[in-house]
């Protein structure tokens, strides 16, 4: 008798000890290919810091990453989410870097009691009508980059404003979020072709609307082309240029060099905000890849942590997901940007400011990075929060 | 003076086209071979003279460097894989030279990262000049244009004045007299080839400064490229230079004035996302009415 009991004791013991042990699979599905295939890379490796910061583990729980690349494929990012749920069981997706992908991944996950946590992507459907309750936030709703850009730019007394995006959803977003702030004359309003290289005819258009200043939204390489044309045809001299920070990231900036120096960029993180959190992650992250961070990293980064604060509540278990959405909720860890909560819709309430572009160093080792310049926004929330319900 | 210059610009978009477009036709029209691969010859020339600028601090040794590399590198896929597709059918070849691009852009992703690389236009090509009251004009982008006048020159004289170019004519026509007459057919394929390649690599070299170097960056100019060799008449520089004109004009101009336009019949934003769209689909409805009149192009190419 004491035998069994003796036996059985063991085996609950073991049993807890391997539930403990057990590592929370969390499922990113992300863009590594393509020529945006660097965003993904670096939300990954913001991911990965913190993970590796804590030994392998979040929030003092054990957890085992899987990366998959979504190629920037709706349809392929659905056929990676079905795997991590239905094959792995992980019952914690994050990772998706653009909002097309997003759009068709989240709402079918979140139905299944799986949590989403978006480090990247914020389209204004699933802020507004499409909000859901498993489904959080932790980089920004996509307008409010534009946003502040709109606010500063009134601020400054630029009355007649000239705009330029890509012709598709994001690019129309970007203005519409820039407009809802400025409101003064619009100088030309054009659309470019997604992808574009060569911006030569919408410059010389640009030149002859003579604008007192020039907002623009062109995410990745178009950013490049258009910055290094923009100052090729000396209107970087005349004509001050401002957009969201997904031009300026410090890996774009590297492929632009000077041309971009001295451009006033909207972003809700930069490299030298001055708090605990972000100075011990500026730090360990050059440290472990060997260069500056960009704020999608950040933003991985983030997306661990807050991840995190959250398991350790549940204690890694899984099953309360009551529990695990509640202290998602109160976004209780240290983010890099300083204030952080989330809003009714699950979506930041956090401040938003102005950065401009400095060259540190000269020739060979110079490096092109962001400086705060001043605070536009305190604790500022995305304009869709009313239609969540 | 806003038209004069959006002509300048069309022109050298055009010029970037037909340095694309004359290689792509030769091998298109001569060794009858589909390369989908060839905006891959656009970024390797990119790459290399991106990078060897940034090591040397010259343009010219990049540019010099670039050149022999992409040759270099059509030759060897000329010898190692198209050898093996002149015989069959036109869709192992696309799907063949499709696999190459892919094969391309991970292979920069893997030597040089993910990292856009950065090239800047060297010194005594930056600035601009005013070439008229009113008109200030960058000086890389006329030198762009030179460069394109330049070659079309080269190639007239390189078809028309010398035995390769005579020899490359008549292999084109027929290529099997042309072997029993002595010449060594596969060597003047290959040659061709590299020709081909070396001039998209010049048009890598010339894009660099102005657009991000990255992996991927061929197929942006690739469709414009096919466009302009299917406007021009597939085989004929003749045409690829006509063509690659027109279409850099076509899409520039629409592009800047369209929307223009179109405010006088609607609202403003109405007007601009509808010109932006119509200025897109500007270069195909120009093929579509050139093809309608000339369904072999512009300068169709008699072969036996």
């Amino acid at each position: 008798m004491k035998k069994t009991i003796f036996i059985l004791a063991f085996f609950c013991l073991t049993a807890t000890f391997a539930l403990a042990t057990e590592p929370v699979k969390i499922g990113m599905i992300t863009t590594l290919a393509t020529k945006a295939g660097y965003l993904g890379e670096d939300i990954r490796d913001g991911f990965k810091l913190a993970i590796a910061m804590e030994e392998g583990k979040l929030g003092g729980i054990p957890v085992e990453l899987l990366v998959d690349d979504d190629g920037r494929k709706p349809e392929k990012g659905r056929q990676i989410a079905e795997r991590f749920i239905k094959k792995d069981k992980a019952k914690i997706l994050t990772g998706i870097v653009f909002s097309n992908v997003a759009m068709a991944v989240v709402p079918k996950v979140v139905r299944q009691n799986i949590f989403y946590i978006s480090p990247n992507a914020g389209p204004s459907k699933l802020a507004g009508k499409g909000c859901d309750k498993n489904y959080f936030n932790v980089a920004w709703q996509n307008d409010n980059l534009s946003e502040v850009v709109g606010q500063y730019v009134k601020d400054q007394g630029f009355k007649n404003v000239y705009l330029l995006a890509p012709n598709y959803p994001a690019g129309k977003d970007a203005l519409a979020g820039f407009k809802r702030f400025y409101q003064g004359t619009v100088a030309g309003e054009v659309y470019t072709t997604l992808g574009q290289s060569d911006y030569a005819a919408e410059l010389a258009t640009l030149r002859a609307a003579k604008p007192d200043a020039v907002f623009f939204f062109l995410p990745g390489g178009m950013g490049i082309n258009f910055l290094k044309q923009f100052s090729q045809a000396g209107l970087n001299k005349s004509i001050p240029v401002f957009g969201p920070a997904f031009s300026f990231d410090e890996r774009i900036l590297k492929a632009v060099g000077d041309a971009a120096v001295g451009v006033i960029n909207g972003s809700q993180w930069s490299v030298d905000l001055d708090n605990p959190a972000n100075i011990e992650f500026v730090a360990a992250f050059k440290k472990a890849y060997n260069r500056t961070p960009t704020l999608y990293a950040s933003q991985g980064y983030d997306d661990a942590r807050l991840i995190g604060s959250a398991l350790k509540a549940v204690g890694g278990d899984m099953n309360k997901a009551d529990e695990f959405r509640a202290a998602l909720k109160k976004a209780d860890f240290a983010s890099v940007r300083g204030n952080f909560k989330f809003g009714a819709n699950n979506h930041p309430i956090q401040d938003i400011y102005v950065r401009k572009v400095v060259k540190q160093g000269e020739g060979e080792t110079a490096v092109f990075t962001n400086q705060i310049l001043e605070k536009v926004f305190t604790d500022h929330q995305d304009a869709y929060v009313g239609e969540c319900r | 003076m806003l038209f004069l210059e959006q002509i300048l610009n069309g022109l050298q978009m055009g010029v970037m086209l037909f340095l694309m477009s004359a290689g792509l036709t030769l091998v298109f029209g001569i060794m009858q071979v589909v390369n989908l691969a060839h905006g891959s010859f656009y970024m390797i020339g990119a790459y290399v003279a991106a990078t060897v600028t940034m090591k040397s601090g010259s343009f010219i040794l990049g540019l010099l460097a670039a050149l022999p590399a992409t040759a270099l590198a059509g030759m060897v896929v000329e010898l190692l894989i198209l050898r093996k597709l002149y015989d069959r059918d036109h869709l192992d070849q696309v799907l063949a030279t499709f696999g190459l691009i892919f094969f391309f852009n991970e292979l920069t992703r893997i030597i040089w990262g993910r990292q856009p690389l950065f090239m800047d236009v060297p010194d005594w090509l930056s600035g601009s000049v005013q070439l008229l009251p009113g008109i200030n004009y960058p000086v890389y982008r006329l030198a762009i244009i030179l460069v394109g006048i330049l070659v079309a020159l080269f190639l007239y004289l390189l078809f028309s004045r010398t035995r390769l170019g005579m020899q490359i004519r008549a292999g084109a026509t027929n290529r099997e007299m042309v072997e029993a007459l002595g010449v060594n057919i596969r060597l003047l394929y290959t040659l061709i080839f590299g020709l081909g390649t070396l001039l998209a690599g010049l048009a890598g070299v010339m894009a660099g400064p102005i657009l991000a170097v990255e992996a991927g960056m061929g197929e942006s100019i690739l469709i414009l490229t096919f466009v302009v060799i299917v406007i021009g008449g597939i085989g004929s520089v003749r045409g690829a230079l006509i063509g690659a004109l027109l279409v850099g004009l076509v899409d520039t101009l629409a592009r800047s004035f369209l929307p223009d336009l179109l405010r006088f019949f609607m609202e403003t934003s109405a007007a601009d996302r509808m010109g932006a769209s119509m200025a897109s689909m500007s270069v195909y409805i120009l093929m579509a009415l050139i093809l309608a009149c000339k369904p072999t192009g512009l300068f169709p190419v008699q072969t036996s």
